[in-house]
């Protein structure tokens, strides 16, 4: 599969795009509102990021026998559990099940690890429809986009690019602007889907070890009608998802839903642990569950980046990116876009296919800062930085020193000399100064395309402090 | 009276050395002697968020060595203090240079937040009523932790109002190479920046962070906007005299 990505360019587009630019400004100003709104008190903030990240960092310092227990404790549940190593492995596993069951069209619900693995694009190829229930996710399914937030898919749209989608794909539907009607639309679509689908896919938010639990998060009541209408449910999920006990997940719920879309509780929280039982009338036969690698385990390897896979996808630090903000989810070329997709695809895919979104933070922190498990985002934009541009294969991540350029090697260089040899660095500041007319703007790069060249000073502080010393 | 360290930053040396010089003066009116090691050049921030870290280890070493005695280090910058404080120690990690490092930092302050704190200066406004608009630095708000402190500094000078921009605490979009490798995205976070400023309706803008005073200053003046900047010290030097 080819994962390279082309950013800089879909960057460039996308910041020219103004219907684009002002989606992304009004929905991540209102997300980040209503996070704020959640979060009236600092202190508690922050005692909450502490034990979701202290929860997170428990969990993978024990990812390798908890994984063996959920395993465990899922059988003895009756969930069926496979081990993907890769997507292409995990697609096989889950076109295996649907096959047997003999499924013409499946229904999924919300599973970012569904589109690490481009689950929908592979059962098409075996004749299997899947259709996409959370709203959002069918809407960029019927446009035929990928989603461009990870809690948000349709952020990108605005209502009226919305109504004029529903009328162009769905048969039979008028134009209008009316959210509700437009709902109802989909909704209709979609219940006639859930009644026939054989098999339901639906992602994890949390797997339980101690007990074999796997919880779900959602708004729409579509996980829930995915995970129990369909005769057999296939649940997929990361292999870092797991946390050791039902107590861990409370204080991780509450942050992930308050980071996420400021909601203090979701609509609906679903907690699977078995098939149906004997006697019980609904619930489907059989339950599935997926535990895909896809190069986490290498990520666990560096403790450098382990804090990686503490992420619980809620989305904060593309809400607070002003990068993100201002150049949408699309631009990445990407399954994760934003601050956790720049440290999160170029260690899955290498940074020779996916590291040059690396450049574009100003590691202004406030990703960092918004993480409701501490994951040190900045920190590890700057690591893989090193690792991007380091030549002496010294690092671990896929695709190291597939950065480095040479003009940039010996610019670094020849300032490493200048900056520790004190009389060079002083006749650098002599010329710069006394020459400082002489300097074309054009010296500046792009930089001074939209500003102007800044001033040299007629002397430098040095120049001052000497002449006042003496 | 106390001794101190200065570390003028490589910015401030060339681009705003006025700047550089009031902070002295600010600090010796409040009772520090003001140590200027001239071997002092840069704290390595740019070749170490490029993944340059081997050159600015090089050099974080050998400025590490200027600044040996127990005195307080005093930068007036966020970025490049937190530099020191916060990447000296895990960029010289595992090398002999560690333990200074880490002590270094524990003594390594942001200009305003030392003013503040350690020498609890008063400030006695000695200039006509204006208003100015602040932009704070990110690596001041978040790394240093001294968001309020430049505004706690103005807001001691009595005929000076302060305001603040909306999205106050978004990055204005300099960030060092990030200017330089990203120039589309970067402009367009300093255009709305400037679009802020300007909207605050100030007659001057102030800002205690070379690299944003120069992104904003250069791209307000480029868009012909009509908007003054200072750099923050430089202003409260001139208000005090």
């Amino acid at each position: 599969m080819n994962t390279a990505v082309n950013f800089t360019d879909a960057a460039k587009t996308a910041l020219k795009n103004p219907t684009l630019r002002f989606n992304f400004r009004q929905a991540m100003d209102s997300l980040r509102e209503r996070r704020a709104a959640q979060f009236p008190d600092q202190d508690e903030l922050e005692r909450a990021r502490d034990l979701a990240g202290a929860i997170r960092r428990r969990s993978l310092n024990h990812l390798a026998e908890k994984l063996v227990q959920l395993e465990s404790q899922c059988q003895k549940n009756g969930i069926q559990v496979h081990w993907a190593e890769t997507p292409a492995q995990a697609n096989e596993i889950i076109l295996e099940v649907c096959q047997r069951h003999d499924a013409k069209h499946v229904i999924k619900g919300k599973s970012m690890v569904s589109e690490e693995c481009h689950l929908n694009d592979y059962l098409a190829k075996h004749d299997i429809e899947a259709l996409e229930s959370d709203l959002g996710e069918y809407i960029v399914q019927i446009d035929g986009e990928t989603p461009s937030h990870i809690i948000m898919p349709a952020i990108h749209k605005n209502k009226k690019e919305i109504a004029e989608l529903f009328a162009e794909k769905i048969p039979g539907v008028e134009y209008t602007e009316d959210v509700d009607t437009l709902t109802a639309i989909a909704r209709k679509v979609l219940r006639s889907k859930f009644e026939t689908a054989a098999v339901g896919i639906s992602g994890v938010n949390f797997a339980v070890a101690e007990t074999g639990t796997l919880c779900l998060v959602e708004n729409e009541g579509n996980g829930r009608m995915t995970t129990t209408v369909p005769p057999v449910h296939i649940a997929i999920t990361g292999i870092e998802k797991v946390v050791p006990s039902l107590s861990d997940v409370a204080p991780l719920y509450s942050v992930l839903t308050r980071s996420a879309t400021g909601q203090h509780a979701t609509t609906y929280f679903n907690m699977i642990s078995s098939p149906r039982r004997e006697g019980e009338r609904d619930g489907p036969q059989e339950v599935h569950l997926v535990l895909l690698d896809n190069g986490r385990s290498k990520i666990y390897q560096d403790e450098r980046m382990q804090d990686t896979l503490k992420c619980i996808r809620c989305g904060a630090c593309m809400n607070h990116c002003p990068v993100y903000t201002r150049i949408g989810g699309h631009a990445y070329g990407t399954v994760y876009p934003g601050p956790i997709g720049q440290i999160l695809n170029p260690q899955q895919y290498g940074i020779d296919q996916q590291g040059e979104m690396l450049s574009a933070c100003s590691l202004n922190g406030a990703c960092g800062e918004a993480c409701p498990v501490r994951i040190p985002i900045p920190s590890l934009i700057s690591e893989l930085r090193h690792e991007a541009t380091r030549n002496d294969q010294a690092g671990t991540v896929y695709g190291q020193g597939a950065l480095r350029k040479l003009h940039e090697a010996v610019v670094w260089g020849s300032w490493k000399w200048i900056h520790r040899t004190p009389w060079a660095y002083k006749a650098m500041g002599l010329a710069a100064t006394r020459l400082r007319r002489l300097v074309p703007s054009a010296a500046m790069g792009p930089w001074t395309k939209t500003r102007v060249k800044p001033a040299l000073a007629e002397k430098t502080l040095h120049e001052l402090m000497k002449e006042r010393e003496s | 009276m106390r001794d101190i360290y200065y570390f003028g930053t490589c910015l401030v040396d060339l681009f705003y050395p006025q700047a550089g010089m009031a902070g002295i003066q600010l600090l010796e009116r409040f009772g520090a002697r003001v140590h200027y090691p001239q071997e002092q050049s840069c704290c390595g921030q740019p070749p170490f968020n490029s993944g340059f870290r081997d050159e600015a280890q090089n050099v974080a070493i050998q400025q590490l060595a200027l600044f040996d005695q127990p005195f307080d280090l005093v930068v007036p910058s966020g970025s490049c203090a937190g530099m020191i404080k916060h990447h000296w120690p895990e960029l010289l990690k595992g090398t002999d240079h560690e333990a200074r490092a880490t002590e270094l930092a524990a003594r390594t302050y942001e200009l305003g937040e030392y003013l503040i704190d350690h020498l609890n200066v008063t400030l006695e406004d000695q200039g006509e009523p204006t208003t100015v608009v602040v932009h704070t630095s990110c690596s001041a708000r978040r790394e240093m932790g001294v968001a309020e402190q430049g505004k706690t500094l103005l807001g001691m000078l009595k005929n000076v109002t302060v305001e603040v921009p909306k999205y106050e605490t978004e990055c204005c979009g300099f960030g060092g190479t990030f200017s330089v490798k990203q120039p589309e995205i970067s402009a367009a976070m300093a255009e709305d920046k400037t679009t802020h400023l300007a909207a605050a309706g100030a007659d001057r803008f102030v800002c205690g962070d070379s690299g944003c005073l120069m992104n904003l200053s250069g791209t307000l003046e480029k868009r012909g906007i009509q908007l003054d900047s200072s750099h923050l010290y430089d202003f409260i030097w001139e208000r005090v005299q």
